[in-house]
């Protein structure tokens, strides 16, 4: 505990030190990774040791704040979420030394190093706190630090645009938990959670509906994921890694946390967080599909993943009102295994991703192509990881997915709503898995494969050796934990333990081992499969040299790069198939005569929510709030005559 | 023998599915004949034991009626008409087929809801609800007038299904009046179809609406 | 021994998938009116390629060459998953067919990547539409496994299929006959064969599979055809188990039985395949949508039951 203590203290101290080195780059970069390197490595160590041995910490401090106090808990739980948390915080640190080393100079790095250690000892604060107060405190601060870190390149309008949407949607998030946890807490002297009195029903359902949409406005499901795609890929790359493999997964805590104090569950709140999951992955793993841009790709896939993860939540809850233990035990251990797996494989991503902006100086997928040969190391780590993504074993992905879909056929052979909540995730996770597989195989074979289409991307040049080196990490905590998911499952049962309850951890023990250890089995299977047809292969050529040649194109003889299929042709199919989903805007030639000119087509995705939901929903707000302006006019007089007379209304109204 | 007439009731959502996907008119035609004479013949293979020689009469009457004479009348129609061959869907053909589906779990539902007394044989009453949703959605989601003479049929198919399911043997009263009323509306509409099609050469609903009294361009100037 | 019995069915199937396309083209031979190519043609065929030195596009790189590893490794390690006639193989675990999904999903995703890394526009076109129907078929093929697993009961596929019987047919006969229907369709579009795709088209715009595997030459050719063959033989022994719900309790008699009942599968390929023309690529979907209804038609009975 006091450990995880002094990493906080690591990070704030070596953010300041950032902070005033920012003068010079290099010192401010080093100061900067250094502390969250160092706070990685001793935050990891209560982590584990909690996880492994299952006791939960509490200390406690007083604090002056009204309703507050300086209570900070380390049970599983909290512990499962700061394992991914450190791990990916400290290597996206690595990697920015390298990844920033382009903007020294031109941008404040000693700034942006300051906001990163601060917005990771912001996230460890909420995954520890144990008061409201304190809770709220870490919450704004990493809105805070993520907002500046979003405006990194604040030149770009864009830029500027998502972090305005960012930051709205902070402060709407903040508002309603700040209701739901009065709700919770009233009547009692600290908000602190462990004093927190059982709620009725009523307000039990209250709370629920506001956790939802507060914490939803930060994990980014749909419909509030509207920011999300605009944030994410405005940052730079080792925070995207941050903010969409773990930042988002607050959101899933705090939903996990004030979930445990409105016990009992209704059913229909199970329900409501199935059907939200569902779409979700859906449309999230459509949109991905529909994308122009590599770090939007991935910021789509965020929102499917989480979608991926509320639906397990869902699965479980509905499951438990129903008494079935076994099944929500299971869909509840994959809801956080999968947190941990999408941490580790959306990090690689988006660092992959930052590894293309670095190399190539863009990551539109039709100015890319051929980048495998440019970058030869880079390529084959994006590329396990979209394979992690899309969930193939022996990668990690699956473990997760795997266990939800054992509680999805779990609950098929029970009676009722169950069983249809299990047909429900189980058609949503198939769907949204062949969609995502379609997306990833995309988004690598436009960026990576083939013939480079511009000459920028024919340029590109492979990325440092720090970058390398936390992919290269990555990499193998995706394969070792797809491999090793059997041993994952003790720690995993700690955490659902302290998150749900006792009894579904039990229960899912019993139902996951056996196939998980099966799973495992298949993989190394794979894994002795994959070499033995490797070495048979160079059996099979001996000591023959192939030949080389150009592609094969049928018979043509001058193939070029622009004949290649772009990552828009790749997917028209089927983003034409959903085009009243996605729409799409674009145009697309029209030939009339027997020798056509020039001709020029274009398709561009649109934000389909924040286009036909959000935007007109604010005019019309905004319309409204223009009545009503006559009442600010600037005149000083009357604005102290307004707070006199409500003053005297409330006095008025009191006596 | 249950299961056996289960398998003739899967066969009816089958060609419900089959209709809300078949673009051409004929086959249209063919399927919706093909579902009237499979639902007449439903109450001789699902009874248990010998049927009564009524029931027998009754269902070669039907299966005369909606296995020749409607489908002869309504392809006269269509070759009269000199149409397009096909039925010109409003909406996507998968949309139609997740409609239907759709329908069949909304039927599903609602027959586990209706208070009616138990069928011997499973699905028959969502069966007969999904075709009449079918029916439905054939009129409503197709612009052509004999796909909507083709919907009613459906309708009609569906509705004597469901009378099945109340009183099997015994659906001859309910039947009857139905039967006629179906009979004259295909005769009539039969018969409009032809004369409207000469007059207007083409027999599309949306021209149809055009008929009213509003003429455009006359109005408010 | 109980290991015996699974390396014999898996050594089985290593060896006698390959003679299922050599009884489809001999059935489509006999349609039409011709001698057609030997039984075992396919064998010849392999034998030929592993010998051959591969020709490589100077485009390609490692993904290239290990497209056809990794895809047939996993078409190998799902053979493990696989039951044989209604009895486990080496891996029968809860959710068995899961795993087997994805490791089908693994060399479709392998095998995608391997095409587009030649930027040829051909096989950029194969990769995307191989794409675009597993969105459709995956579904269908889920629901259907869904339906079947509240039929019998059971947890993993040697469960399922073990536990049906002649009874199962007789009492979920509708149910049954609508997942072998839609296990069919999705297994003509899984291993592209009329009327979703045609795999005697090598050069033609519709293709979809076969246009993937056009710079592959040499072993690696070997080894995507080998994989087909496998995944042929995948989706043949789910129906094939699911038809022959009768256990004799004699494991040489039920395997012998369940060979012929493959072949026969082979041969209703064949038939399909000499008496339909290929569907237009933009009604393929449809075709999966529809086997999409079927499955989804037989889990509703089901659950409703």
């Amino acid at each position: 505990m006091l450990l995880v203590l002094l990493s906080i203290v690591i990070l704030i101290s070596s953010a300041s030190l950032a902070l005033c080195l920012g003068r010079n780059a290099s010192r401010a970069q080093d100061a900067g990774a250094y502390g969250a390197a160092a706070a990685s490595a001793a935050g990891l160590i209560p982590a584990l040791q909690v996880l492994l041995t299952g006791t939960a910490e509490t200390i406690s401090f007083p604090w002056p704040v009204p309703l507050g106090s300086f209570t900070f808990t380390l049970d599983p739980l909290s512990a499962f979420f700061l394992v991914p948390l450190y791990i990916l915080t400290g290597l996206s640190a690595v990697y920015g030394v390298d990844y920033l080393k382009n903007y020294a100079g031109r941008k404040p790095l000693g700034l942006a190093w300051a906001a990163f250690n601060i917005l990771t000892a912001a996230m460890v604060l909420v995954f520890t706190a144990g008061n409201a107060v304190l809770f709220m405190l870490g919450w704004e601060l990493m809105a805070a630090a993520s907002f500046l870190l979003v405006l990194f390149e604040h030149e770009k309008p864009q830029v500027r645009r998502a972090a305005f949407i960012y930051l709205t949607a902070g402060g709407a998030g903040a508002l309603m938990l700040l209701a739901a946890f009065s709700l919770l807490g009233a009547g009692s002297a600290a908000l602190d959670f462990s004093s927190f009195p059982s709620p009725s029903r009523g307000i039990a359902s209250a709370v629920f509906l506001l956790a939802l949409c507060g914490f939803g406005l930060k994990a980014g499901f749909i419909p509030l994921h509207v920011w999300l795609p605009e944030a994410h890929p405005a940052a730079p790359s080792q925070v995207s890694a941050v903010m969409s493999g773990i930042m988002i997964k607050t959101g899933i805590y705090g939903l996990i946390r004030v979930l445990g104090f409105i016990k009992p569950w209704e059913e229909w709140w199970g329900w409501t967080l199935l059907i939200i999951g569902a779409v979700s992955c859906l449309l999230g793993a459509l949109f991905a599909l529909a994308q122009h841009e590599l770090k939007r790709v991935l910021a789509y896939s965020s929102i499917e993943n989480i979608g991926i993860i509320l639906l397990a939540l869902g699965l479980g809850m509905a499951g438990a009102a129903c008494g079935a233990d076994a099944l929500a035990g299971l869909a509840f251990g994959g809801a956080l295994l999968h947190v941990l797996n999408h941490a580790l494989f959306k990090g690689l991503l988006f660092m992959g991703a930052g590894s293309v902006l670095h190399g190539a100086g863009t990551a539109e997928l039709e100015a890319l192509g051929g980048l495998a040969k440019r970058m030869p190391r880079t390529a084959p780590l994006f590329l396990a990881g979209s394979a992690a993504a899309c969930a193939l074993p022996p990668l990690n992905g699956f473990a997760g997915e795997f266990l939800v879909y054992l509680g999805a056929f779990r609950s098929l052979n029970s009676a009722g709503s169950t069983a249809i909540a299990g047909v429900v995730s189980g058609l949503a996770l198939a769907s949204a898995g062949a969609l995502a597989a379609a997306a990833f195989t995309r988004a690598g074979g436009a960026a990576f494969l083939g013939e480079p289409r511009t000459e920028r991307a024919a340029k590109a040049r492979e990325a440092g050796p720090l970058m390398l080196f936390s992919m290269r990490a990555l990499v193998l905590l995706c394969l070792l934990c797809g491999l090793a998911a059997p041993l994952l499952l003790a720690p995993l049962g700690r955490a659902v333990a302290s998150g749900f309850g006792l009894s579904f951890s039990a229960a899912a023990a019993g139902a996951a081992s056996v196939p998980l250890l099966y799973v495992s089995a298949g993989g190394l299977l794979l894994l002795a499969l994959i070499a033995l047809a490797a070495a048979r292969r160079s059996a099979f050529l001996g000591v023959k040299m192939p030949a080389a040649g150009p592609t094969w194109d049928c018979g043509y003889a001058a193939p070029s790069a622009r004949m290649q299929y772009g990552a828009s042709s790749f997917s028209q199919p089927l983003t034409d198939f959903f085009q009243p989903i996605l729409r799409k805007l674009g145009q697309y030639p029209v030939i009339s005569e027997y020798f056509p000119g020039r001709a020029s087509f274009s398709s561009e995705a649109q934000a389909v929510f924040f286009n036909a939901v959000y935007l007109p929903a604010a005019v019309r707000i905004r319309n409204l709030a223009f009545r009503f302006s006559w009442l600010q006019h600037g005149r000083l007089q009357l604005y102290i005559m307004y707070i006199v007379v409500t003053l005297l209304g409330l006095l008025l109204w009191k006596l | 023998m249950h299961t056996f007439a289960e398998l003739i009731i899967v066969f009816v959502i089958l060609l419900d599915l089959a209709l809300a996907v078949t673009g051409s008119l004929s086959s249209c035609i063919r399927l919706v004949a093909l579902q009237g004479v499979v639902a007449g013949l439903l109450p001789l293979l699902a009874g248990s034991g010998a049927p009564h020689a009524r029931a027998v009469v009754f269902a070669l009457v039907i299966v005369t009626l909606k296995g020749a004479v409607f489908p002869r009348l309504l392809m006269r129609a269509r070759d009269k008409s000199g149409a397009r061959r096909d039925v010109e869907p409003l909406i996507s053909y998968p949309a139609s087929i997740l409609l239907c589906l759709g329908a069949f779990i909304a039927s599903s539902w609602l027959g586990s809801r209706l208070p009616l007394p138990q069928a011997g044989v499973a699905w028959i009453v969502p069966a007969s609800l999904a075709t009449i949703f079918t029916g439905f959605l054939l009129i409503t989601t197709r612009s052509k007038a004999i796909t909507q003479v083709l919907g009613y049929l459906v309708i009609e198919n569906g509705i004597y299904i469901f009378g099945l399911a109340l009183f099997v043997e015994q659906p001859l009263m309910v039947e009857l009046a139905i039967l006629l009323d179906v009979f004259v509306a295909v005769f009539v509409m039969g018969i409009a179809i032809f004369h409207i099609s000469r007059e207007f050469d083409h027999i599309d609903t949306a021209e149809l609406s055009e008929l009213n009294d509003w003429r455009r361009g006359e109005y408010g100037k | 021994m109980e290991i015996i019995k699974p390396l014999l069915q898996c050594l089985a199937a290593l060896l006698l998938s390959p003679l299922l396309a050599g009884v489809i083209n001999r059935v489509k031979a006999f349609f039409s009116g011709r001698r057609g190519q030997p039984l075992l043609q396919l064998y010849l065929e392999l034998y030929k390629l592993s010998r051959k030195t591969p020709v490589y596009s100077r485009t390609t790189t490692w993904v290239f060459k290990a497209g056809p590893v990794i895809g047939l490794s996993a078409l190998l390690a799902a053979l493990a998953v696989l039951p044989f006639a209604g009895r486990p193989s080496f891996l029968t675990f809860e959710g068995d067919f899961i795993f087997l999904l994805y490791l089908l999903g693994l060399a479709r995703f392998v095998t995608v990547l391997a095409a587009l890394d030649t930027g040829s526009a051909f096989e950029g076109m194969g990769a995307s539409r191989e794409m675009q129907f597993a969105v459709f078929a995956e579904p269908a093929f889920f629901l259907g496994l869904a339906a079947l697993a509240r039929v019998t009961g059971q947890g993993s596929l040697a469960g399922m299929f073990g536990a049906l019987t002649g009874e199962s047919w007789r009492t979920a006969a509708p149910v049954l006959a609508l997942l072998t229907a839609s296990f069919f369709i999705v297994l003509l579009a899984e291993n592209s064969r009329v009327p979703a795709d045609d795999p005697n088209t090598h050069l033609e715009l519709t293709m979809i599979h076969e246009a993937m595997a056009l710079d592959h030459s040499g072993p690696e050719l070997a080894y995507i055809l080998y994989g087909a063959a496998l995944k042929l033989w995948l989706f043949a022994s789910l129906i094939a188990c699911m038809v022959l719900p009768r256990h004799s309790g004699s494991w040489v008699l039920d395997s012998a039985l369940f060979g012929l009942a493959l072949l026969g599968m082979a041969a209703a390929v064949g038939v399909v395949e000499s008496i339909m023309a290929r569907l237009r690529l933009t009604k393929v979907p449809y075709l999966l949508i529809t086997a999409f209804a079927f499955s989804s038609l037989a889990l509703i009975f089901q659950l409703g039951r």
